[in-house]
């Protein structure tokens, strides 16, 4: 009961952020200078074409109703024509947004496995060589951006070592499964297709590391030092002082709550990962809506672009949802009403 | 007698050498304090220290195009013939000053809205400046920054402001936590009680004692404004070339990529330097200072 109460007042909490979002975008796409139906029609269009579609476009009514049309068209889904591929932007981001979930998915499962493993040796081994290399990587992935990564990457594995493609999502001679979730891998799957799944992984594998790189190492400090801390609490020692193995301690004992503020931050780190996309996909030629809304910003398709970052606005805020349930679920503390501290 | 103004100032040099000794302690505290101030003497003397300070901006050199690095040229020449280390130094220039220019729009309105929603905790005051906080922390900075650079036209001084924009919100929600935990400390209500001014109290009580946390932000910010900048201008919605930006050096360098690896590698790990530099030393000063709220 306290916990759906907890999901309702989130949800709420939700909606206004993304109506002021909403408004924030409009607001974004009203500061460009110049007339948006003529950009829509192009230059040398007549003059009554560009005032028909002024009236089309509700160009004539005040600001406020202007902003009222566009929320009523976006919850319908109806993000108007893109000016760059001349297509409903719904069916661009359709298209699209699926390759960038995955991309984001599956570095996220990078980030949260690896900084977590790396962070629990660390702090098992703490003060001995391996803790001090894995510092020093986990501070130098923190200050990395991760177009550095992904150049430096393309350049030794993809370019000089011939390791892993550098392009887009599949080689070109397998045929693509039939789309069902836009997920390749998944779809890859469903297809029993294992030739593509592999080459679907494979293709992943370069870019993904890329994104998660800086997220892990931030993962990896904070897993470190919250059980280099669990594991000078007694209840360790009396757990040693029972005679219990090592590994028994580490599995049973102290992964679990030392891991709140590691899954707290992977919620954080995951905006990161949605914002880094955008310099990665461009990088690796990955066919996905961070690509597309670089494109779309390179060129001033304001429908695009509103919709794009409304889209990651959802994603970033059912994330938080989710982590914030996660987290309440490792920590029998933490009352689900207070949400978190602000 | 020892005067009393001859003690405070002993005292005061005492508290100084005690911070030092402790800031100094940690052997990374102190390359991040000589990386930042290598990086800005080589950004302020960029004319005098750069071997050719005129491939800084548009420049084209044939005969010495895409040289790999030699003694001459130690880190290479890129397509046009332009030094690359040159290009560097000024790039810090552009770096720094991006830095200093958001950080200094940012922290002031940041810290204030923060400071009054933290002392008016639970009123509209509150509500209607922390709710405003979470719509611009709803989508990554790094995205919003660049919608709103690509309304704008594309330049540094436009990637300055869409950074701003993006960036209070973090100075706002730092100073409203340390606010509202300090407002019902003693100080804070017998200033009240003696009827002292809401200024007084916002400024010289409440504010007085966020200073430790508010610095140490700023200097780990550093870094990550300039890689959200050079970002920007990665994307090309920044600084525009022949503009010596470290972002649009990486940008342009990529396409030539694998066999002139050096035209983007080294721009690359400048920024890594850059901002490598500004973490250790905020870092430090997190530890000398004790704030850990950062």
């Amino acid at each position: 009961m306290r916990f759906a109460a907890f999901l309702g007042r989130r949800a709420v909490h939700s909606i206004f952020v993304l109506l002021g979002l909403s408004i924030l975008i409009f607001i974004i796409a009203r500061i460009m200078p110049g007339d948006p139906a003529r950009m829509a029609v192009g230059a040398r269009a007549p003059q009554w074409v560009v005032d028909n579609l002024r009236e089309q476009m509700h160009l004539t009514e005040p600001l406020y109703m202007q902003y009222l049309y566009w929320l009523r068209d976006a919850l319908r889904g109806d993000f108007g024509i893109s000016l760059v591929t001349r297509r409903p932007v719904a069916a661009d981001i359709k298209e699209f947004f699926p390759a960038t979930l995955e991309l984001a998915l599956f570095a996220g499962i990078i980030n949260g496995a690896g900084g977590i493993m790396l962070g629990a040796i660390s702090a098992w081994q703490k003060d001995k060589w391996v803790d001090n290399v894995v510092r020093v990587i986990s501070y130098l992935g923190v200050v990395t951006p991760s177009f550095v990564f992904a150049i430096l990457f393309l350049l030794l594995f993809g370019m000089t070592l011939n390791w892993a493609p550098t392009m887009g999502r599949l080689s070109q001679e397998i045929a693509r499964p039939a789309t069902v979730t836009g997920l390749l891998t998944i779809d890859c799957l469903l297809a029993r297709n294992p030739a593509a799944f592999f080459d679907s992984i494979w293709h992943l594998i370069l870019p993904a590391v890329a994104l998660a790189l800086g997220g892990m190492s931030q993962e990896a400090r904070i897993t470190r030092s919250t059980m280099a801390d669990n594991l000078s609490k007694d209840y360790i020692a009396s757990a040693r002082s029972l005679g219990i193995p090592g590994s028994v301690i580490m599995r049973s004992f102290l992964l679990k709550p030392s891991l709140i503020p590691t899954v707290s931050i992977l919620g954080l780190d995951f905006a990161a990962t949605l914002g880094n996309a955008f310099l990665v996909e461009l990088i690796f030629v990955w066919p996905g809506m961070s690509r597309y809304g670089i494109n779309a910003m390179l060129r001033k398709d304001l429908n695009a672009i509103s919709a794009v970052i409304l889209i990651l606005g959802v994603v970033f805020i059912l994330t938080n949802i989710a982590v914030d349930v996660i987290v309440a679920r490792l920590d029998p503390r933490i009352q689900l009403g207070a949400g978190r501290s602000e | 007698m020892v005067s009393a103004k001859a003690l405070v100032s002993a005292q005061r040099r005492e508290d100084l050498q005690r911070s030092w000794y402790k800031f100094s302690r940690n052997r990374l505290s102190i390359v991040g304090l000589s990386t930042v101030l290598l990086v800005t003497f080589l950004a302020v003397f960029a004319p005098l220290v750069a071997p050719y300070p005129e491939h800084a901006s548009a420049f084209v050199d044939f005969a010495n195009a895409s040289r790999s690095p030699c003694p001459t040229y130690p880190f290479g020449t890129d397509v046009v013939g332009r030094d690359i280390m040159s290009r560097i130094f000024f790039g810090f220039r552009f770096s720094l000053v991006m830095g200093v220019v958001v950080l200094s729009l940012v922290v002031p309105p940041g810290v204030i809205l923060g400071l009054v929603a933290g002392y008016y905790q639970g009123t509209w005051l509150d509500t209607v400046i922390m709710r405003t906080t979470d719509i611009f922390l709803a989508v990554p900075p790094l995205v919003l920054a660049l919608a709103i650079c690509s309304v704008l036209t594309p330049n540094l001084f436009n990637a300055m402001i869409a950074v701003s924009l993006m960036w209070w919100p973090w100075y706002c929600r730092l100073v409203y936590g340390l606010a509202s935990t300090l407002r019902s400390e003693f100080f804070v209500v017998s200033a009240e009680l003696l009827g002292a001014s809401k200024f007084h109290i916002l400024f010289r009580e409440i504010l007085a004692n966020c200073v430790s946390p508010i610095f140490t932000k700023i200097s780990l910010d550093m870094g990550w404004v300039i890689l959200i900048g050079a970002s920007l201008s990665f994307v090309g919605l920044g600084a525009q070339p022949p503009t010596p930006d470290l972002g649009t050096m990486v940008a342009d360098g990529s396409k030539y990529l694998p066999d002139q690896w050096w035209i983007a590698v080294f721009p690359a790990l400048a920024i890594v330097l850059v901002v490598l530099g500004f973490n250790l030393l905020g870092d430090g000063l997190r530890d000398m200072l004790g704030a850990e709220e950062v």
